[in-house]
This record gives C-alpha cells, structure tokens and sequence, in this order.
C-alpha cells in the first residue's frame, strides 16, 4: 500500500515537472506537447475506439508469435540440451542470431512476404524463438544430475523424466527465458509496425508511425505511454504469478 | 492390493553382488574404482561399507540400485538380474536429492505416483502414513528451502520409503548434518528399521557410524577399490550412539581401515 502510494506520487511529480518545462517555453510546443494535451488525445482515442483496435491487433499478433516461438524455442532448447550433433549445430546459429537486434530481420521479412501480415509474424517469431532456446538449454544443463538419477531409481522413464523432472526443475530459467522472449516479442512487432505499412490492421506501431507522419506529437507521446501500460501490465499479468510461485518454491528472490 | 497391505510392506530382499568390476575410462586415464567386490546381502539385514572417500561406495551403491553397469560381473536382487534402476531398491543420497519445485507431500508423491496398483486416495495416505513415520507430519506443505538439512533428510527418507522397495540404498545420508540432528538420526533410523524390515546398504566414512548402525560392517579401500575385511556387530539394538561398545567397536573398525592404508575418520 505505502509502496504503491509512493509510485503514484513519483509519477505525478513527475508529470508536475514535465509541466513545469512545457510552461517555460524551453521547447516549442510541437515538439514537446503538455502532458494534459497528450491526456487529451489517449482520451479520445480511447473513446472513438481507435486505441482499442490498435492494441487488439497489435496483442493478437504479439500473442500469436510468441506462443508460436514458444512452441518452436521451448522443445528446440531441450534439444540442444540433450544431443551435442544439435548442440554444435542449431544451438550454435541460436547463440547467433541471438545476438542480432530483431529490427533487423524486418528487411529480410519485407522481401520474402511483402506487406503482409506473414512478415509481421515472422519478425516476431524470430524475435522469441533464439533466447528462449538459449534460456532452455542453459536451464536444462543447470540442473543437478542428481534429481534426474533420483527419479530413475523411483521409476521415472524417459517421456516421464523430461516432463515431470527436467522441465520444472528448469523453471527459473524458462520463465526469464520466457520473460525475455516476450521483451523481444514486443521490440520486434514494434520495429514491425512502424516499418512495415500493411492494410490487413492498424496496430499501435502505425498509430506512432502516422503521428509522426502528422507532426502530431501528442499522439506519439500519447502511443508511447499507452506502449509502456501494455507492457508493463502483460508483465504483471503473465508472469507475476509464475516469479511468485519460483520464489515461494525455492525460496529465491529474499533481500 | 489394499492399504493396509501397502503400509504393511513387502518382505525385504535378498542381494548378492557377484564379483563385479568398474572401471572409468577417461580421456587422460581409467580409474579402477571396483575390483572383484563378492557380497552376500541377507533379507532384512543392515549392511555398512566404510571406507575412505575414493574408494568406490558410491559407485557400488550405483551399480546395485542399477543406476550404474558393471564391466565384469552381476548384481542378483532376490536371483533376478539387476539391470536397470527399479523402484524395488530406492536410493538416499547424500544431498537430499529432494525436488525444489514440490513441497515436502509432494516430493514423497512422486514416487508413489509412479507405482501402479494404488489409487491416489491411498497414495495420499501412504504419503501422510511415512511423513508422519519420520516426524514431520507438520510439514507436509513445507517448501523444500524452508526445512532444515536434518528436516530435508527425514523427507528424503520418507520418500525413499513410500513406495515400499524392498532395498533401501543410503549413500552418505547425513554426512552432512551436525553431529546433534546425525544421533537423533540414527536413533530414528533404526527405529524404522525394526516397525518396516527393509535390506539396507548404507555407506558412510564415519566408523562410529557404522558401528552404531550395522548388523555387518564391510571394510572397503581404494585404488582399486577392494572389500578388506568384514565384521559382525552383534550388540542389541536399539543402540546408543555414545556408547562404551560402540566406541570399541568403532576402534576397531578404525584399526583395520588403517591396516588396509585407509584412514577414516573417528568421529566424522
Ligand atoms: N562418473 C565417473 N567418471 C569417472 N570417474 C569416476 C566417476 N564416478 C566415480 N569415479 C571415480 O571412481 C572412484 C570411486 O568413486 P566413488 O564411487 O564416488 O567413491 P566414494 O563414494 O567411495 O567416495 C574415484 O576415484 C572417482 O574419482
Ligand atoms: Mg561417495
């Protein structure tokens, strides 16, 4: 409670100061709006329904690819894990491409799938899919042999073993696997949105991309909070749990 | 089967180790670590190997819960053939071992879960019946990080001793425990050893240990490792730690592991 209070007087003083140099006239206008302007537009974005759909088609994208680069990265992960041939091969492109800023695979999804909203996919995909192979590995071959031996000799097979003793015991490191993904996920759609102009659905990236079309800077301003809101809040929402059930378990995440 | 038979248990097997050899093929070099170990297990007794670390206890553990293979020789668990782990012979290592993302009821279910024959209402109460049995009835919804390493040990127990094998294989269990949770151990061990008869193998440097705890002692020592000697230990039971006899019983055991050029320690 003290806690949350403490946040929202941050941010109202923040907002505070934000005004304070809007009214001294340091800056034009145009470029640095009053943060009751930008209040303005998100209110009546929200009201003609145009944010609404934004972030509709924007989470509906951002969900599909990850779940999808989840469903890639996760048994991928477990595979360089378990046999060096995979290891020194894919687990070697995924150290790779890993590294590469996911913006960059937007050229490369222009040309292949043109304006589309495959390209959009793709940029997202590729955005998960490389860490939470990276976070899979590193958290299988964490895990101390002994919990695989123990199960053995209470009669754990193969098929058993993995889902019910490697898995979990990786839990801490899928699930910062799992959060970095979906970090990734997010950069990617939005480098996405604002290159990439498709007319199968308007997300959140266009709206800044037309606000900055438009000179419109309280939009952008505008988009960039309501951004930041959706990011935190899917934090919060699917991940919270699981980092409180990590910590209650094993006891991390004291100070 | 019902669940009294399944708290009543199975009767305890009999083990004969048949002139097995391991050797660890390295890269730079091949450890010898067993050489012609012969041992004959009675059902129900409570065997103790000693001997330095090095010497090849756990690896015989290993080979006898099927976890490892033997390069020459057998393992025989009641004339069967060991060759693969089997949930009739249950291993306690010497960390806990126990699964940080289940609770302490959980981690004894997970090897029951794994035992046909039994619906899960009964599970849950063969799970309470041994919690309970180790004295921690309390605990049962304890995270794994919030019990103490004694406390970690007795669920280790519990779960090892759920599904009912037929030979417990203890590897070390409370080395390391302080000395005051260990006597409080052995005293709960062997309590559980009279109510539910089980073949036991535990192994541990500690020849107080030993002594406080076995029916035979078998000597072990390294490279390669070889048994040495074999002592019977006849006092009654149950016995007390810091007593006269162990003490003497202790010593020698302590002289023959340094005839054989092992030293152990006294006291652990
Ligand atoms: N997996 C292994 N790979 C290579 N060497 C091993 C392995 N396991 C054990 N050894 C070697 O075998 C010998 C016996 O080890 P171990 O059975 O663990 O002894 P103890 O339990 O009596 O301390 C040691 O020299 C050890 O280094
Ligand atoms: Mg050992």
């Amino acid at each position: 409670m003290r806690r949350s209070l403490l946040a929202i007087v941050f941010f109202v003083a923040l907002a505070a100061l934000w005004g304070a140099i809007v009214r001294a006239q340091i800056w034009s206008p145009v470029l640095l709006p009053s943060p009751l302007s930008v209040w303005d537009y998100v209110v009546n974005a929200g009201r003609d329904g145009t944010l609404l759909s934004a972030s509709i088609v924007t989470l509906r994208r951002l969900l599909s690819g990850y779940v999808i680069g989840l469903a890639i990265g996760l048994p991928l992960g477990l595979l360089t894990a378990s046999s060096t041939f995979v290891e020194d091969t894919i687990g070697v492109l995924a150290l790779g491409l890993q590294t590469l800023p996911s913006v960059c695979w937007v050229p490369l999804a222009l040309l292949w799938f043109g304006q589309t909203e495959s390209a959009m996919l793709f940029v997202v995909i590729m955005g998960t899919v490389w860490s939470v192979v990276i976070a899979t590995d590193t958290g299988v071959r964490t895990i101390p042999p002994i919990y695989a031996r123990a199960a053995r000799t209470m009669g754990s097979r193969p098929f058993h073993k993995w889902t019910r003793v490697i898995l979990p015991a990786s839990l801490p490191y899928l699930v910062s696997g799992m959060k970095q993904g979906w970090a990734f996920a997010w950069r990617s759609l939005m480098a996405a949105e604002i290159y990439v102009t498709i007319l199968t659905g308007f997300g959140l990236g266009h709206l800044l991309h037309y606000g900055r079309e438009l000179n419109a800077m309280d939009q952008v301003i505008g988009i960039m909070l309501v951004i930041i809101v959706i990011g935190l809040l899917a934090d919060k929402i699917l991940f919270s749990p699981w980092e409180r059930f990590l910590h209650r378990r094993w006891g991390t995440g004291k100070r | 089967m019902s669940l009294q038979e399944e708290l009543q248990g199975p009767p305890p097997a009999k083990l004969i180790v048949d002139h097995v050899s391991k050797w660890f093929r390295q890269k730079r070099q091949t450890v010898h670590a067993l050489d012609d170990i012969s041992l004959k297990v009675a059902e129900g007794e409570f065997i103790v190997i000693v001997g330095p670390s090095g010497c090849g206890k756990s690896t015989l553990l290993d080979i006898i819960a099927g976890l490892e293979k033997p390069d020459k020789g057998r393992v025989l668990a009641d004339n069967e053939p060991v060759l693969n782990p089997g949930r009739h012979r249950l291993v306690m290592f010497q960390e806990s071992a126990l699964f940080p993302w289940l609770n302490a009821f959980g981690n004894v279910m997970f090897g029951l879960k794994l035992k046909p024959g039994l619906r899960n209402s009964e599970r849950r109460e063969v799970a309470k019946f041994f919690l309970h049995l180790v004295g921690l009835e309390k605990f049962m919804e304890a995270n794994v990080h919030e019990l103490s390493g004694g406390m970690k040990q007795r669920v280790a127990l519990a779960r090892a001793l759920a599904p009912n094998p037929r030979v417990l294989l203890m590897d070390e269990p409370f080395a390391a425990l302080d000395a005051m949770t260990r006597e409080q151990l052995y005293g709960d061990i062997q309590r559980i050893w009279e109510k539910r008869r089980k073949t036991i193998i535990f192994v541990t440097h500690n020849v107080r240990e030993a002594a406080c705890l076995a029916d035979r002692v078998v000597i072990m020592s390294p490279t390669p490792g070889r048994i040495r000697e074999v002592f019977d230990i006849t006092l009654p039971r149950p016995r007390d730690f810091n007593s006269i006899e162990i003490a003497r019983h202790a010593s020698t055991l302590t002289a023959a592991l340094k005839e054989h050029g092992a030293h152990a320690t006294l006291t652990g």
